[in-house]
């Protein structure tokens, strides 16, 4: 017994007479030193290497000049992005829509001469990618927000009218959508409405307006169908 | 700097932290979870602008009206077109699953021309012209050694434009030999000549009509206008209208009326002038409307007493007073005919029967009865002027020997064209043209059909679909499908008015595809002389608009024009037609003790379309179940055979033998079988294809003896285990 009592014992001692060592001071700092890089590391892939990763770029077919349509139109951004008779939203516009104007080339940029040879003359649509399509499970009314509530587009869309080329549209490579859904900032912070446009965002703009339906007799709120059809 | 133990974990606690204060799992788990709500490979449809666009249906002889439901140039939908004459608003199953022959694997999507052996499915693909020159020359060179009497054409119908086109090419051609396909409307032209001594066609004034007795008319299961029909039904029901169903298996129909009379198969006749026969003893008849009662009722009170069409029918005798009197009772009672969805033409005497019913209550052009309507008559076009090859082709006899001899009363007689072709035709046929028919699958004894078609040296079919005939032709030359082109559409299909509706391109041309009209068009333009003479249009619209006259405006305008102010062919029936013999089953009864007869469902199309997807899914595992098809008997019947629910059985008739898995049913007489009509397809697609057995592989044609008609109603079979 007393053996094994004495041999537990020295270890312990020996434990005690490196804890006080100087030299093991620095084994406690390495262990920091450890915690930190680690975390640093972690935080690097986390917050700049990942979202390289997650999402990809695609160019548009040809680049599109918001701001100089917008002078040239009367009707703001309904020019284009009208409503149909039965309140359905158009969206982006169809090529016979364009060709109303650009039956020839109007002006002489190359973006314009790809329009008119690639697309006009062989009658094809052009393959737009949207950068604000909402997942096939959300029914959104452009009509309700627009028409109904008197929203403005640059409340949701931003500043794109002033563009005066198309930005390249980055896409989730999980999910395929649009990075403007979930927004620039990998966060997810916002510091404009238009920066990303989540279900908490919709919720969020629907309460500050004190617009609370209560189409769910349990929750007294909107139900879930209401958007997710 | 020595990296322990510790110093690792450390690293892998602060590499934890680290993530776990960024967004990499966070946003990992958000988007895996909106990866898993859409899945990438669920086909989205596209968004765009809605539209309706109003046509015609023409996938039966219904006529229904359609609103097409469009997204940008896509047809998503069909749908019934609200306040239409015919369907107000209601569809079919098959108008409904429309899209996918539009749309789906089995087009033809181009001319082509046959590579490999026939019935290989090897083909080359040509051009339009190359197909227009290929057809032309073969037809020329027939033509130009005096045997243009050696091409037959066969169309699903022979009223509107487009049959009247091919018919009319046909006829400048120099050829006789022009067949429509079989069905219920043979027997009731024949009947309407042979009662009214004029052409017409039957129409009942159903709606209005207050007791309904259905010689096996499949009432909703196809029969006349399917969608009026349904409603028809509908409003029967509200109104506490008495329905009753004389039919030997308890169809749909049956058991959708108020009363099911089982008879024995074949006897509707015998029952039917059974029920004139008590109507006319006990004076229950109104002998306004008719001629030649005096002998006819002489004739009638001997060969139809109570208790012999009794035995031969299988109803009882109190129960065939009853329906007498409750025929005779009630205001405006309406007798219908033709079995199921009227698919075989049936005999002269069994219809006569049924409209001598209806013109002994005193109904004829009356309201709520039976109408006597005229043949649509806006084609007027110049006849066609023959040259001497073509006159001489045409003083030749038809291939089926209809209109002459004793077949001197039909019009049209394909059940007989496979003989025809197999040797007992005057003469061998060089060339079929088949439009909008598929007889190698509907032709009753598939085996000879089959025979026939090897024998003819050049068939050209212009289905849009890979159907049965196709795979047998040495030349396709597709028509576009009903959604893709203008035809007119006019209606017959017991309706107590003249309706004609407009088909309209709902959707431009999927594939490489034609007009049948321009195609026989270009096809005659080609030929020259007095052929293209005959073809002044330049194009099939512009002959469509021309031949509508004044009703073009109405039709562009509302898609449909209506007479509802008939004016009958006659108002006086004669009695007439109801001596002949009765149709028996073809079959010694020693040697195939059963009665096996087709019927007909909604759920299964009949005639020239196959089943879509769509609609072959409805139909129940008690009629298809994998690949096998199944035959109902009665229980008695099946434990006689040694036969229990499922069984795998041998059917055989003296046409043909298959094997069936067995379906025991109560709502049928023992000793007679029942099976499916329009299944065991060998074409069309993997939905369709060897599904089921080809009920026409098992019955023959018999002939109606007045006038030449298929009026086979079953044949004689055996059952056997497997």
């Amino acid at each position: 017994m007393s053996t094994l009592d004495d041999k537990a014992k020295g270890v312990m001692d020996d434990d005690a007479a490196h804890a006080e060592g100087g030299e093991d001071t620095g084994a406690g700092g390495f262990i920091i030193l450890f915690f930190i890089i680690g975390f640093a590391a972690s935080m690097v892939l986390g917050w700049v290497v990942f979202p390289q990763f997650l999402y990809s770029q695609k160019q548009q077919p040809f680049s599109f000049n918001h701001a100089l349509h917008v002078g040239e139109v009367g009707d703001g951004c309904e020019s284009c992005h009208f409503f149909r008779e039965d309140g359905s939203f158009s969206g982006i516009p169809k090529l016979a829509q364009c060709t109303e104007c650009h039956e020839e080339p109007m002006g002489e940029t190359e973006d314009e001469a790809i329009f008119v040879e690639q697309y006009v003359t062989r009658d094809r649509e052009v393959p737009w990618l949207s950068y604000s399509r909402q997942p096939d499970c959300v029914f959104f009314s452009h009509v309700a927000h627009v028409v109904g509530a008197k929203m403005d587009c640059v409340t949701c869309h931003g500043h794109i009218g002033e563009s005066e080329s198309s930005r390249p549209y980055e896409y989730n490579r999980v999910t395929g959508y649009s990075r403007d859904i979930w927004g620039k900032n990998i966060a997810g912070f916002k510091r404009n409405s238009w920066d990303r446009m989540k279900m908490d965002d919709c919720a969020q703009c629907h309460k500050e307006a004190g617009i609370i339906h209560t189409s769910s007799v349990q929750t007294e709120r909107d139900a879930c169908f209401v958007c997710h059809k | 700097m020595k990296v322990d133990r510790r110093s690792f974990l450390s690293f892998v606690i602060g590499g934890a932290a680290g993530t776990a204060l960024s967004p990499l799992p966070w946003k990992l788990i958000d988007d895996s979870s909106i990866w898993s709500q859409m899945w990438p490979w669920t086909p989205v449809p596209p968004d765009g602008e809605v539209v309706y666009e109003d046509s015609t249906c023409s996938l039966c002889p219904g006529g229904c009206g359609i609103s097409v439901r469009k997204v940008d140039n896509r047809a998503v939908k069909i749908e019934g077109k609200k306040g239409h004459p015919v369907n107000d608003g209601g569809i079919c199953i098959l108008g409904l699953s429309g899209l996918q022959l539009l749309y789906g694997p089995t087009r033809i999507k181009t001319p082509m021309k046959r590579i490999g052996e026939r019935g290989e499915g090897k083909w080359r693909k040509i051009s339009w012209d190359e197909a227009t020159a290929i057809l032309t020359e073969k037809l020329t060179d027939i033509r130009n050694r005096g045997e243009a009497h050696t091409v037959a054409a066969i169309a699903e119908s022979d009223s509107g434009t487009v049959p009247a086109l091919l018919q009319r090419f046909m006829t400048a051609y120099g050829s006789p030999n022009f067949i429509r396909t079989s069905s219920q409307v043979d027997a009731d032209e024949l009947a309407v000549k042979t009662l009214f001594g004029a052409t017409g066609r039957a129409g009942f004034d159903l709606e209005n009509a207050d007791y309904v007795l259905s010689f096996g008319a499949g009432l909703v299961d196809g029969w006349g206008s399917p969608v009026r029909m349904f409603r028809a039904g509908s409003l029967w029901k509200e109104k506490n209208v008495a329905v009753v169903q004389v039919e030997p298996r308890l169809s749909n129909s049956a058991a959708k009326a108020t009363r099911w009379v089982p008879i024995n198969p074949g006897t509707e006749a015998d029952l039917a002038l059974g029920i004139a026969a008590v109507l006319v003893s006990q004076n229950m008849v109104d002998t306004g409307g008719v001629s030649g009662f005096g002998s006819w009722k002489s004739d009638l009170l001997s060969n139809y007493p109570t208790q012999k069409v009794s035995q031969t029918t299988g109803v009882a005798a109190d129960v065939i007073v009853d329906l007498a009197k409750g025929f005779a009772k009630a205001d405006r009672p309406l007798a219908l005919c033709g079995r199921g969805k009227g698919l075989v033409a049936g005999s002269l005497r069994e219809t006569a029967a049924v409209y001598a019913l209806n013109a002994l209550a005193g109904n004829i052009n009356r309201t709520g009865g039976m109408w006597a309507v005229p043949e649509s008559d806006y084609i007027q076009w110049p006849k066609a002027a023959t040259d001497k090859l073509a006159s001489a082709g045409l003083r030749q006899p038809r291939i089926d020997g209809a209109g002459a001899g004793r077949y001197a009363d039909s019009r049209y007689l394909p059940n007989r064209l496979a003989d025809g072709v197999n040797g007992e035709g005057p003469y061998p046929l060089q060339v079929l043209l088949v439009a909008g028919a598929n007889p190698c699958h509907d032709l009753p004894d598939s085996k000879n059909v089959r025979a026939a078609f090897a024998r003819i040296p050049f068939i050209v079919s212009f289905s849009s679909f890979n159907d049965e005939t196709s795979a047998m032709a040495d030349l396709l030359l597709p028509d576009h499908v009903y959604l893709e082109r203008y035809e007119d559409v006019p209606v017959g299909a017991g309706l107590a008015r003249q309706v004609i509706g407009l088909s309209r391109p709902v959707v431009s041309a999927q594939f490489n595809t034609r007009h049948l009209g321009e195609t026989v068009i270009a096809a005659a333009r080609a030929m020259g002389g007095s052929i293209a003479d005959a073809f002044p249009w330049p194009d099939y619209e512009t002959c469509l608009e021309e031949t509508l006259g004044e009703k073009w405006d109405t039709l562009m305008e509302t898609g449909v024009w209506v007479e509802n102010d008939i004016d009958p062919v006659a108002d006086t029936v004669r009695l007439a037609g109801m001596d002949a013999p009765a149709i028996q089953a073809e079959g010694d009864v020693d040697r195939f003790p059963l009665l096996l007869v087709p019927y007909d469902s909604i759920r299964i199309s009949g005639g020239t379309i196959g089943d879509p997807p769509f609609m072959i899914k409805t139909v129940a595992d008690t009629v298809i179940k994998g690949k096998d098809g199944f035959v109902e008997v009665n229980p008695q019947t099946a434990s006689a055979a040694g036969l229990t629910e499922g069984d795998m059985a041998t059917l055989s008739t003296p046409r043909g033998e298959v094997r069936v898995r067995i379906h025991l049913f109560e709502g049928i007489k023992p000793g007679v079988a029942a099976m499916a009509r329009g299944l065991g397809h060998t074409a069309y697609d993997g939905y369709l294809a060897e599904k089921g057995v080809n009920v026409n592989e098992l019955i023959g044609p018999v002939e109606d003896p007045s006038s030449g008609h298929d009026a086979a109603w079953g044949i004689r079979a055996k059952l056997a285990k497997a």
